[in-house]
């Protein structure tokens, strides 16, 4: 099966001498679902962080999506991150765009004609059943809404790797369960390689999954 | 609405170096213009004991333009009822030839220092006048008066700069956001700062535009073309072809470079 991403001795660290991740070593299948849960603090953002190259690793190596992350050039970069969608806890919506042109992003980004990107964008905006909201912005939304169009935009260009860091900290019950069907949705339809991090592991989940749990700096997985 | 504050926070940051320079090049004008004038009205004296051509004038110095020579018939007219016709036909041959010297430019008081020897080097050449003592006074004032201009154009260039800068660094917090999180979804650095380019370009043609109607006001009024004609000056205050496209060029260079530092300097922090 091919790999997403691969570890090898990865340590990360903000600061020299402050190793926040220690030689890790692991593989995440393409297609496969993924937790890594942690304590606040135990470095699990900082992971992720790493998949989508906002931190470099210190030593060791991690390829994602075929590309080796250690000095990686700008260009190899981005190129990467258009087939990777992330869903952050903190929604990262442009405010002054509306929540249509919001998912649209990753659309314009990879050069699609503003008519694949509209249909797109409805059909999305229509699964996380924010239709009616198209036209508002995003300070105009609740949190459990934000997140629904966050998660939205995640998908709008049918990524290889969805990153998703605590998707669900700060919402209700209902947006929760929206983004979570979502995940799934895009892991079992799209074949979509799907990583998660948070502090619980919801009980909804239907998907097989692999767990992975940061302890002081290591990381294991749980069976 | 606050985005029309800082649009219009940027375009009167944008008017006012606009503004500065077109004044100063509007003075620079006026003082080609006087220079021009006072060029005209100046010319040297010089004493001859055998006649000299124009050519041979501009041959002593470059700066010569033209030589007139000074009729004598009148002072000799005057002198017919007090000396013999015999005496006075002697004194018409012995009387030195006086020439007019004009120059090609206004000269500067060492230039008129130089040009005296040169003439007075020559062997026909008795005596010379340059009126150096009245050229130097006027020549120090319209110094002065250039002086002034420049620091009064540098004044407004320094907090003009600082007003931008500050526009600056509120567009960097401004934007930094949005710019980061297209970053993050893999927006090539010309996707991420094209709006931004596209204010910029937008603010220095509003900015050019403002300049022009508010030159084109100034020339309808007409005050400040009568102010420059009682001191015998008629410049053009602002050309409306090349005045307009270089203030437009000057704009565009400002804002883009502005834009340029802030697009570095997201990079930087990213």
């Amino acid at each position: 099966m091919d790999k997403v991403i691969i570890a090898e001795n990865l340590s990360l660290s903000y600061k020299e001498f402050e190793t926040i991740i220690s030689k890790a070593s692991f593989a995440i299948d393409a297609g496969s679902f993924v937790f890594i849960t942690g304590a606040s603090g135990s470095g699990k953002s900082t992971l992720l962080k790493s998949f989508y190259g906002a931190i470099e690793p210190r030593a060791g190596q991690l390829m994602v999506g075929g590309v080796k992350m250690s000095r990686i050039s700008t260009s190899k970069l981005n190129f990467l991150r258009r087939h990777i969608g992330i869903v952050f806890q903190d929604y990262k919506l442009i405010k002054e765009w509306t929540i249509e042109k919001n998912v649209m992003l990753p659309l314009i980004i990879s050069g699609y004609t503003k008519d694949i990107s509209s249909s797109q964008v409805q059909k999305l905006l229509g699964h996380v059943k924010l239709i009616h909201q198209s036209g508002k912005f995003p300070l105009e939304l609740s949190g459990g809404e934000q997140q629904r169009v966050a998660m939205a935009r995640a998908l709008a260009h049918n990524p290889i790797l969805i990153l998703a860091d605590e998707p669900t900290g700060n919402l209700d019950e209902y947006s929760s369960q929206v983004i979570w069907n979502l995940l799934e949705g895009a892991n079992t339809q799209l074949k979509t390689t799907v990583v998660v991090v948070t502090h619980n592991i919801p009980s909804s989940i239907t998907v097989p999954y692999k767990h992975y749990h940061i302890e002081m700096g290591n990381i294991h997985e749980i069976a | 609405m606050k985005s029309l504050k800082n649009h219009i926070s940027l375009i009167i940051a944008l008017f006012t170096v606009l503004f500065s320079v077109q004044i100063y090049v509007a003075v620079d004008r006026t003082i080609e213009a006087y220079e021009n004038r006072l060029k005209n009205d100046y010319s040297i004296i010089v004493v001859s004991n055998k006649t000299l051509s124009a050519a041979e004038f501009k041959a002593m110095d470059s700066i010569i333009e033209r030589s007139e020579s000074i009729a004598t018939d009148q002072v000799l007219e005057r002198l017919q009822g007090e000396m013999s016709k015999k005496n006075l036909d002697l004194l018409k041959l012995t009387l030195p030839k006086f020439y007019r010297l004009y120059l090609s430019r206004f000269p500067t008081p060492q230039e008129i220092s130089k040009l005296q020897k040169r003439l007075q080097k020559h062997s026909s050449i008795e005596r010379v006048e340059g009126y150096a003592q009245s050229h130097d006074t006027v020549y120090k004032l319209m110094l002065l008066f250039k002086d002034v201009v420049q620091i009064f154009s540098i004044s407004i260039a320094a907090v003009t700069s600082l007003l931008i800068l500050k526009e600056m660094r509120l567009w960097q917090f401004q934007h930094a956001e949005r710019m980061s999180i297209m970053a993050l979804f893999g927006a090539p650095v010309w996707l991420r700062s094209a709006v931004l380019f596209r204010l910029a370009i937008v603010d220095a043609i509003i900015a050019t535009i403002v300049l022009c109607l508010a030159f084109f006001i100034i020339e309808q009024y007409g005050w400040m073309d009568l102010l420059l004609r009682t001191v015998g000056i008629s410049i053009e205050l602002f050309d409306f072809v090349n005045d307009a496209v270089r203030s437009l060029l000057i704009a565009l260079g400002v804002s883009i470079v502005l834009t340029l530092m802030i697009v570095i300097g997201n990079e930087e922090e990213e």
